[in-house]
């Protein structure tokens, strides 16, 4: 009962005048900040954290919470109607919502994208209200093996669901995960996979590098190659009648994405150092793997939209979890936020909810008034999207390229990364051409940062063995189901051929 | 289509066993008390790669996968042409970045394409090209602090003049 009174008293500190106006602010400008590809919550937070310091903490915090939620729906945006990820949250919501907006159903896209987000996170906020400590020691008892076996699940998706080529997906996944180790080895420090000794592989291959390389240069070279430049955009169409319907229809074709990103988001986020980006590219494969058309996933499911963005959200308040009750931020955006409590004179950690129970659930408070906002500010904004893909191909095309190298540039600052970028774009090219599926590459890079460390981690622990990963109470059953899913192509093939030998002795 | 397969999986062929040699520099088995090496992870990676190749031109002896069955030409004339003239738009932009600032070679590429490949009026060309860049300039400059590349000196005295409206 206490914590409903703080959460209450949380809220309405929240809807003060003065932090209203700063979570309109917020959301708006996250809003943009997220879309703009190569800038995400990370630098709209660290960018504006100085101006908080004019403000009371708790208006600080809840300014800050705006932007972040802002740009979590702000990512989605340029998914949908260019088809380059705004952030690594949103890589996921390119698979199905690029489609859906191909077909002229954008605003039906977008829509279902605000109103997952909103869902993720709502739920996540009763979840954290109800669940908070108890959750928080059982993130605790995840380690290294079971968050491979989790990161194997994720693939595993990819190959046993993909309806692709099998050896193509396993490549794709396997170069993803090659160029994510590409730079230095984090444990002995060496140099490793410095192609031709370019010194611009040192600091590695970042994940938007080769994100826009496919979606943004490689994707427009493909569309404008099949289409021969004829094409005018999209057909999309809006009108407020269609918001409200759209609306319906998202809640009717993604409540299955919406609930399984909302939950499995959230447990996501709390894991330490995992995050919204693994929560929606895990979430996404969840969904396609207990859907009952997983095939339609990828060619404009809007349960493929539903699942990725109500998990970024979902995670979104799930990895401020660790970074209030242990002190460990579970993405870059709540490091940032914890930099900033510390100069505020707070302590993250176990003593945080006694000591400050009104900062922490205020801060709870305002998450759910910003994330309110978020969906109004983002649902009003919807027509200026769709017109923005009504533009003739021939205006969005430029701009589409030029977002691109600006975009790529942004992430890294580093012209070798852009000049790189050109050769994903024009090699995805060539490799859609003889439909090699690039979406698992890219999960792979984003993923592969956390799954090599947890492999390596988990075999130091076993003294080699891999048996580590079937034999622990969590990871077991996890590693069995991924086990499966890989082999599930192989069996299908093993069941047509009997059945086909069958029908020939018959 | 079948010979590009072909060579597609050969290209990736390559690629990965230069991607098994270039792991190899660091230790790519299992160092006791160490763990897996530095370069185990991107070997074994790598080798799955290169027996996934060999199974792709499998498949495509056997003619079982789509591209491997289609007699059309990966590009036919049209196709090339687009591909020049948009990619090495493309091209032309990333190389003038070092030479006419990040704005300018943005300006010259939307001015190439509006005007030359969309075929959009030339004032309509000049205005987005010139908008879009004062625009960006001050979104990534003034409010969000990232700073792009500006050129050569000689493009100097103009961001000065820029700057003092941001500062």
């Amino acid at each position: 009962m206490d914590i409903l009174a703080l959460l209450s008293g949380g809220l309405l500190e929240a809807l003060q005048p003065i932090n209203l106006l700063l979570i309109i602010l917020g959301v708006t400008l996250g809003l943009f900040i997220g879309m703009m590809p190569g800038l995400g919550s990370v630098n709209g937070v660290a960018i504006l954290l100085p101006i908080t310091f004019l403000v009371p903490p708790a208006s600080a915090i809840i300014f800050l919470a705006a932007i972040y939620y802002g740009a979590m729906y702000g990512g989605a945006i340029s998914s949908i109607t260019l088809g380059i990820p705004g952030a690594s949250t949103a890589v996921a919501t390119t698979f199905d919502g690029r489609p859906l907006a191909m077909k002229g159903k954008a605003s039906l896209a977008l829509v279902t994208a605000a109103v997952a987000s909103f869902v993720g996170g709502t739920v996540s906020i009763v979840l954290f209200t109800a669940f908070a400590p108890l959750l928080a020691s059982v993130a605790l008892s995840f380690g290294s093996p079971e968050i491979f076996a989790l990161m194997l699940l994720a693939f595993a998706t990819f190959v046993g669901l993909g309806g692709d080529d099998i050896p193509k997906t396993i490549l794709s996944i396997c170069l993803g995960l090659v160029f994510a180790a590409v730079g230095f080895d984090e444990i002995s420090g060496a140099p490793r996979l410095v192609f031709l000794d370019i010194s611009g592989f040192l600091h590695g291959i970042n994940f938007l590098v080769l994100a826009i390389g496919v979606y943004g240069i490689g994707e427009m070279l493909w569309t404008l190659d099949t289409t021969r430049g004829k094409i005018t955009s999209t057909e999309a169409k809006m009108s407020l009648k269609g918001i409200v319907a759209d609306t319906k229809q998202s809640l009717v074709e993604g409540w299955r994405g919406m609930t399984i990103g909302s939950f499995l988001g959230f447990f996501v986020g709390i894991l330490p150092a995992a995050g919204a980006t693994p929560g929606s590219l895990m979430s996404y494969g969840v969904a396609k793997l207990m859907s009952k058309k997983p095939e339609s996933y990828g060619q404009g499911n809007p349960d493929g939209v539903a699942a990725p963005e109500a998990a970024n959200n979902s995670a979104s308040t799930g990895s401020m979890l660790p970074m209030l009750t242990l002190g460990i931020p579970g993405s870059p955006t709540t490091a940032i936020l914890l930099g900033g409590m510390v100069i505020w004179g707070l302590t993250p950690g176990p003593r945080l909810f006694a000591e400050q129970p009104e900062f922490v659930w205020g801060l709870i408070g305002s998450f759910y008034v910003s994330n309110f906002f978020a969906l109004v500010v983002n649902l009003s904004f919807i027509p200026l999207f769709i017109w923005m893909l009504r533009m003739p191909f021939t205006i969005l095309a430029p701009m589409i390229f030029v977002l691109s190298i600006v975009g790529g540039y942004a992430a890294t600052k580093d012209m070798h990364d852009v000049w790189l970028m050109l050769g994903f774009g024009l090699s995805a090219f060539f490799l859609r051409k003889f439909d090699y599926p690039l979406a698992p590459a890219v999960l792979a890079i984003v993923l592969g940062p956390i799954a090599e460390p947890t492999l390596r981690q988990s075999l130091l622990l076993s003294s080699g063995d891999p048996m580590i990963f079937l034999n622990r109470p969590i990871a077991g059953p996890i590693t069995v189901i991924a086990i499966i899913l890989i082999l599930l192509p192989l069996l299908k093939v093993i069941k047509n051929k009997m059945s086909s030998s069958g029908m020939k002795n018959a | 289509m079948r010979r590009g397969e072909f060579i597609t999986a050969g290209i990736l062929a390559v690629l990965s066993i230069y991607m098994m040699w270039k792991s190899t520099e660091l230790d790519v088995g299992y160092i006791s008390g160490e763990g897996p090496g530095g370069g185990a992870w991107p070997f074994w990676l790598s080798a799955i790669m290169l027996v996934c190749t060999g199974l792709i031109a499998y498949n495509a002896v056997r003619r079982t996968s789509p591209p491997s069955q289609s007699t059309e030409p990966v590009l036919d004339a049209e196709g090339r042409k687009t591909l020049i003239q948009v990619f090495g738009g493309i091209f032309a932009f990333v190389a003038l970045v070092g030479i006419i600032s990040m704005y300018g070679a943005m300006m010259v590429f939307l001015f190439y394409y509006l005007w030359f490949l969309g075929r959009h009026s030339l004032k309509l060309s000049a205005a987005i090209a010139l908008i879009t860049p004062v625009v960006f300039f001050f979104f990534f400059e003034a409010l969000m602090r990232v700073t792009m590349p500006k050129g050569m000196g000689f493009t100097e005295p103009l961001f000065n003049w820029l700057n003092t409206i941001i500062y």
